[in-house]
């Protein structure tokens, strides 16, 4: 009974501390499931147009060169490959090693034509993007909703545990409707959220794992990454460029089933000053989310070094996947968004259990259930002893 | 006074819609087709018991 009424208690406070955070995350990233369809809609963004060759390939110095006559006083940052391989991003920054991009270009990876300038840090994604991963208010922002995230974990587990003994004597998905409005809302806020749970689990739980990516990449660049470019250090900056399709190519050549998702340019901290850091993924839905960094001689566009990621960064990527919906096509994102929904009537409903008491009713209630759960116990231990 | 129900008559929906959630929500991991169309129809699950369960609470009375 002790325990039970504990349980509750831990249910109430850390569901009241999360909840208008979790809120505001589940409102921001209803838009987001759908970003792709959204950007285009808006005409924020252009696709490639469909093309019966599909072996026709860009020449990427061709784009650098084409980048850096839009932008002379700038440097490139980073290709990036969409995941149809369709497009080529080349993103730009004041330096190399510049935080904060300046121009993101999109090419047709096989005519090479420039389809879009990409407008940055504008627009109606843009703010829902950023209420979500950051409150903009930057790493700080993403921790703090970590930290929210794993106290709504911590609200779930604890709603299972008292989901039990609320649970005694209805039948699964019991909704009381004829009673009072409390004991509707009551019933189902315990049927949304049970039905709910392991996708809610696992949502909150990537969440929280990827408000840790901007720190686990940053590890991962001070220890693995520092120990690949180890051989280098000290050595002067090369003085001549290779050629970024010919890095690519030795990069890709290492593994057939793989292929370039992106580059980091020589002088960015992914790849540091003497090497382009070349991102290879698989090319099945799962291994597409895992990446290989191979590290490619800025001089003479020879393969440097290459390993596994580790378990960490494994974690974080394949966490990407299971937070957004992404992975199973059209009908996956609009379920994510459904039961984005349902969770946002679990909150809500929750906060009307909580506002609406009256406590006294909740506590009977409660107090009722606890007894009913003791009385059982008690007479399954008679049984046992018996 | 209502019979108390026993823990596998309280748990038995509750376990095969989180069973069937993990399985979905990993599958489309695993591929695409008939793997992408397993995720969808488990995952539906939870939608529709939620509607279903609704929709009686609405009409009967």
């Amino acid at each position: 009974m002790r325990a039970f009424k504990l349980w509750c208690l831990v249910h109430k406070w850390t569901s009241l501390l999360c909840t208008l955070f979790l809120l505001l995350l589940c409102l921001s990233g209803l838009p987001l499931i759908f970003g792709e369809e959204i950007a285009h809609w808006l005409e924020a963004s252009v696709t490639p147009p469909e093309m019966a060759d599909a072996t026709v390939k860009a020449d990427l110095d061709a784009l650098a060169a084409d980048a850096r006559a839009r932008r002379p006083k700038d440097a490139i940052q980073a290709f990036a490959r969409d995941e149809n391989a369709q497009a080529w991003f080349v993103s730009m920054g004041e330096t190399a090693d510049a935080t904060e991009s300046s121009a993101l270009f999109m090419y047709d990876s096989r005519t090479g034509a420039l389809l879009q300038d990409l407008p940055l840090r504008e627009g109606f994604l843009h703010v829902m993007f950023m209420l979500h991963v950051e409150l903009f208010a930057g790493l700080p922002g993403t921790l703090f909703l970590g930290g929210m995230g794993l106290l709504f974990l911590a609200s779930i587990v604890s709603g299972v545990v008292v989901y039990g003994p609320f649970m005694r004597k209805l039948p699964f998905g019991a909704v009381r409707h004829a009673g009072s409005p409390r004991l509707a809302w009551l019933d189902l806020h315990n049927l949304l959220g049970i039905v709910t749970l392991v996708w809610a689990l696992v949502v909150g739980g990537t969440g929280v794992i990827n408000t840790l990516a901007r720190p686990l990449f940053a590890y991962w660049q001070q220890t693995e990454l520092a120990e690949m470019t180890a051989p280098w250090q000290g050595k002067p900056a090369p003085v001549s460029f290779s050629s970024i399709d010919r890095a690519v190519a030795a990069a890709e050549a290492l593994d057939i089933q793989k292929e370039a998702a992106f580059v980091e340019f020589p002088g960015t901290p992914s790849a540091g000053p003497h090497h382009y850091a070349v991102f290879l993924r698989g090319r099945t839905p799962f291994t597409a989310r895992l990446l290989e960094p191979v590290l490619i001689d800025a001089e003479t566009g020879a393969v440097a070094a290459t390993r596994a990621m580790p378990w960490y960064m494994t974690v974080l990527l394949v966490s990407q996947p299971l937070h957004f919906g992404d992975y199973g096509g059209q009908p996956l994102k609009a379920l994510w968004a459904l039961l984005d929904i349902v969770t946002i009537v679990v909150l809500l409903s929750g906060l009307y259990l909580w506002w609406n008491k009256g406590h006294r009713a909740d506590e009977a209630l409660l107090v009722e259930a606890g007894r009913e759960h003791e009385r059982a116990r008690s007479a399954e231990a008679g049984a046992v002893r018996r | 006074m209502k019979r108390v129900l026993s823990a596998r008559q309280i748990w038995a929906m509750p376990v095969a819609v989180a069973g069937s959630s993990i399985i979905g929500l990993v599958s489309a991991l695993l591929g695409d087709g008939a793997w992408d169309a397993l995720s969808w129809g488990t995952l539906s699950l939870p939608i529709l018991l939620s509607a279903w369960h609704l929709w009686r609470a609405q009409t009967s009375g």
